[in-house]
């Protein structure tokens, strides 16, 4: 009866000082170099997102740009972030802007619960920034993986599709 | 009335609101009416759903919750239609016990259906009482006034007219509803005031937008989870690795290396809290239990459907039946049958619930929860605190989608139980595999069809029965210990209802008959697999299983499936679905499966509709099967959906949508996996669901819009035809007819050989 991703036993300090560069902001927590960054999101910077899902990288609701790349903080070890950018779904919003992946999926009002966008913005904001004019096979494809339990894929689609046209 | 209030009292009145009321302005009233603090939330009062502010918006007070298909977006517009306020004018409160009446939460559907009308209703009151006063302020009689955004304006001379903010803004409306004395969905207030003529609609059948989506989309929204209160512990539950099973030890040693933690136990029910998150998720990895040796209690996943076969029928029911359908049969020229099975299901709800319960100290707490139920939620929560059920005020918080009975109830249970034995506020939140094995299920059920068929083809008698578990071997409504797995866990007794459902349709067969039988639960205890209200209770089998009939007894008669739907059907406005969605899908008649094959694609189409409480839907699926690999792909799907007036059209499309989707994901993939100790399907491996690359390449939706007809429901409505529809695309590729749920690529194979 395991939910959570294997917990690191090999104990070194049992808490460390760490720094973290989140949404352009340098903090340092102590914490357990083990723990994963989710929790230090949520617990220690008082991060309203990402968002516990599974904690067992299988279903993107606590993803993060992780120098620009989408990953799963609730299986990183947050000493495997130091000298990195973090960045959340909160920090992608420009001058108090929305990003245009979120104006997007604003417009076609795809959130049911939304519990599950951190794993769908992130993942477009960074396809977007690879591949601006993604095809709709490329966007399923980098899309895959990412849960969405109450079925909002299909308007996902469309919404990706138009922040392409932004 | 003309009395003298100052500004004290007023303020008095409006501290006690937990809205932000702004005082009046420099204008002063010929006469005061209403209020200064708001009257006793109670279903009788017009002041338990609406008031105005003294900017003359509005504010709504909702006894139900959105889970994100707009139903309290379309409840506002109700009422500002009633109110004759544009929408921007009309704010809703949501779901919060110290805020608004039981009106059943989000439920059966009815979040428009019967909380927006109730809530409407109730605002016709309010423009009636606005209206009178005005015609008291102006000194013009009631009949010669009308209202208009957000006044009370003489018929004669529009320049006769005074505010609603002028009248009572920022107090609060002081008479009485007349009230059907019921409580939940069923509540009902009226007044004086009539409904607004459909004819003079101006916000119902509008689409302005959601106001929970840019909060959720820019990460500023709070779900429970983000819910902190002062002194909090984290808390993690421990479930036993056998159903069943309780601890007989626990090792406290093992987890003494983490700061801070407690253990706490009573009897079956075991959890850790500690003060910081990470180091519960921790304690609950480490912490050494030695558990009850107890007798595996489950059949195993592959033998659940002869399990239910063989089980003892504890409850039957059925609809009257209709003719003679035994002297039918006996009288046929030809007799087809079948039988189906629906595995069960679970929620797993994209994140597991959590729960917050915040002890106030002075024997007061509150519960955040997200919960649909959260009036009778604070209820269970207070049961297993100890606390009567006014000291526990519940405040409903967006948490992870949730379709029914989730296990977001036994997550408010849990945490009252845990805040009681620690005496701190406490914040649970699930593992995947609590929330994913443990949560309330959809009950597993086989079905089983019968058609009389005379000498020259004709359908004369029909016999459709189910077997299962009950749709409530827990209740939706979460107040109760026996009810919750903490209360069940503590040694409180099981009291599971029996009941189950048959199809809802309008088939004319001259002899029909529909009946279902319960049997008991696989534990006499908290049990993994206790069967629940899951999106549309029942409906996905149990439609699954007749619309996949009636297409079997439409070939059989060597009748296309659309043309044998329209010459059976009765009632108009099912024919009117029926007919919208082959027309908009292109409809291809057939009288045999047509078998189009190109390489290794068969394509299809497959056509089912079903009713469900008032709405009627329809949906054309046009499926891809690789006849090498098995996999089905739902490339177009075509719903016609028909829930009387509209009140908002793009919401409802995006639930359509929703439903699609999920209903997709259920009857393509989801069985909940057990083995004979335990659930076995405990994270998204296990559990899979819909991927993005599997969502169908176009979705067409015709919206019927019945302008005289009261608004039914949109939630579920279209997972009731839709695995039918599927399956009986399916069939048209391939020949292949699957009679079990999900269709996965192994069982679809399977009817290759
Ligand atoms: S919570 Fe990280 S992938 Fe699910
Ligand atoms: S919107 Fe609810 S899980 Fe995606």
């Amino acid at each position: 009866m395991e939910g959570d991703a294997p917990v690191c036993r090999k104990r070194r300090d049992p808490v460390a000082k760490i720094d973290l560069n989140v949404d352009g902001k340098a903090h340092v927590i102590d914490a357990d170099p083990a723990m994963p960054l989710l929790y230090a999101l949520r617990d220690d910077l008082g991060l309203k997102n990402p968002r516990f899902g599974c904690g067992l990288a299988q279903c993107g609701a606590c993803t993060v740009l992780v120098d620009g790349v989408p990953m799963r903080s609730c299986v990183m070890p947050v000493e495997s972030m130091t000298g990195r950018k973090v960045t959340t779904l909160a920090g992608i919003q420009k001058d108090g802007k929305p990003h245009k992946v979120q104006q997007a999926f604003i417009d076609e009002q795809v959130p049911q619960c939304g519990y599950c966008l951190n794993g769908w913005v992130m993942t477009s904001v960074a396809l977007l920034e690879s591949n601006p004019q993604p095809t709709d096979a490329q966007i399923r494809e980098a899309l895959t993986g990412l849960k969405c339990r109450c079925g909002t894929h299909i308007s996902m689609l469309r919404a990706v599709k138009r922040a392409a046209q932004a | 009335m003309n009395i003298q209030v100052n500004r004290r009292s007023l303020l008095a009145g409006a501290g006690a609101l937990s809205v932000s009321v702004v005082l009046p302005g420099g204008k002063a009233r010929a006469a005061v009416f209403g209020a200064d603090k708001r009257p006793p939330l109670i279903p009788q009062n017009l002041s338990s759903y609406v008031s105005i502010n003294a900017d003359g918006s509005a504010v709504c007070y909702w006894g139900k919750m959105d889970m994100g298909q707009g139903t309290d977006l379309g409840s506002a517009q109700m009422v500002a239609e009633e109110l004759d306020l544009p929408i921007e004018r009309v704010a809703i409160l949501q779901g919060d016990t110290g805020t608004s009446v039981n009106q059943g939460g989000a439920s059966g559907s009815t979040g428009i259906q019967m909380g927006g009308t109730a809530l409407a209703s109730a605002a016709a009151e309010a423009r009636f009482q606005l209206v009178q006063m005005g015609s008291k302020h102006l000194n013009i009689p009631a009949d010669q006034l009308r209202t208009e955004n957000g006044a009370v304006i003489s018929k004669a001379d529009a320049a006769k007219k005074v505010t609603y903010g002028e009248l009572i803004g920022g107090r609060w409306f002081d008479t009485q509803l007349e009230w059907n004395n019921q409580i939940g969905n069923a509540l009902f207030v009226k007044g004086a005031g009539t409904r607004k003529p459909v004819a003079e609609h101006k916000v119902i059948g509008t689409s302005p937008l959601r106001r929970d989506v840019p909060p959720k989309v820019t990460g500023s929204g709070d779900f429970v989870v983000d819910i902190k209160v002062p002194g909090m512990v984290h808390a993690r539950v421990i479930r036993p690795p056998v159903a069943g099973a309780s601890p007989v030890s626990v090792d406290e040693g093992s987890v003494k290396d983490i700061p801070g933690v407690q253990i706490v136990r009573e009897q079956a029910f075991l959890a850790v809290v500690a003060p910081r998150e990470y180091d519960v998720v921790k304690a609950a990895r480490q912490l050494k239990v030695t558990w009850s040796d107890v007798k595996p209690p489950f059949p195993g996943n592959a033998k659940i459907y002869d399990h239910i076969r063989a089980a003892p029928v504890l409850m039957k029911g059925g609809d009257k039946p209709v003719g003679d359908v035994e002297a039918a049969f006996r009288n046929a020229a030809k007799v087809i049958e079948a039988t189906y099975e629906w595995p069960f299901q679970s929620h797993a709800s994209m994140g597991p619930a959590c729960a917050v319960v915040e002890l106030k100290g002075n024997g007061e707490a509150v519960l955040y929860t997200g919960s649909q139920k959260p009036h009778f939620t604070a209820e269970g929560a207070a049961a297993m605190l100890g606390l009567p059920k006014d000291k526990v005020r519940g405040i409903w918080v967006p948490g992870p989608g949730c379709y029914g009975r989730n296990d977001a109830g036994d997550a408010a249970a849990d945490a009252g139980l845990i805040a009681k034995l620690t005496g701190k506020s406490v914040r649970l939140i699930y593992s995947r595999a609590d929330a994913t094995g443990w949560d309330p299920k959809g009950p597993a059920s086989v079905h089983k069809a019968r058609a009389a068929i005379d000498k020259d083809g004709n359908v004369t008698a029909w016999d459709f029965g189910s077997k299962g578990f009950s749709r409530l071997d827990v209740n939706s409504n979460e107040s109760a210990p026996h009810d919750n797995l903490a209360g069940q866990m503590t040694g409180v007794a099981l009291k599971p209802t029996h009941i189950f459902n048959t199809p809802e349709e309008s088939y004319g067969f001259a002899n029909k008959r529909k009946t279902w039988e319960t049997i008991p639960p696989l534990l006499d205890r908290a049990s993994p697999l206790r069967g629940a209200h899951l999106r549309d209770p029942l409906g996905p089998q149990i439609h699954f299983a007749s619309e996949s009939f009636i297409d079997e007894a439409a070939f059989a008669t060597n009748t296309d499936p659309v043309a044998f739907r329209m010459k059976h059907l009765k009632e108009p406005r099912d024919l009117a679905v029926v007919k919208a969605a082959a027309d908009k899908a292109g409809w291809q008649p057939r009288t045999a499966a047509r078998k189009q094959q190109t390489g290794d694609v068969a394509r299809g189409q497959g056509v089912a509709y079903a009713q469900r409480n008032g709405t009627r839907v329809a949906v054309v699926a046009e499926v891809e099967v690789n006849v090498r690999s098995g996999k089905v792909w739902a490339r177009k799907v075509t719903v016609a959906h028909d829930c009387g007036i509209i009140i908002n059209p793009k919401q409802l499309t995006m639930t359509i949508e929703g439903n699609i989707a999920q209903s997709l994901s259920r009857c393509l993939h989801e069985e909940v996996k057990f083995n004979d100790k335990n659930v076995t399907s405990v994270d998204w491996e296990t559990y899979p669901i819909l991927d993005m690359v599997e969502a169908p390449e176009s979705v067409e939706i015709v919206l019927i819009n019945m302008p005289n007809i009261a608004p039914s429901g949109a939630g579920e409505g279209t997972m009731r035809p839709f695995a039918a529809a599927v399956a009986n695309a399916i069939y048209d590729a391939t020949g292949v007819r699957i009679r079990q749920a999900p269709f996965t690529p192994e069982r679809v194979k399977a009817g290759f050989v």
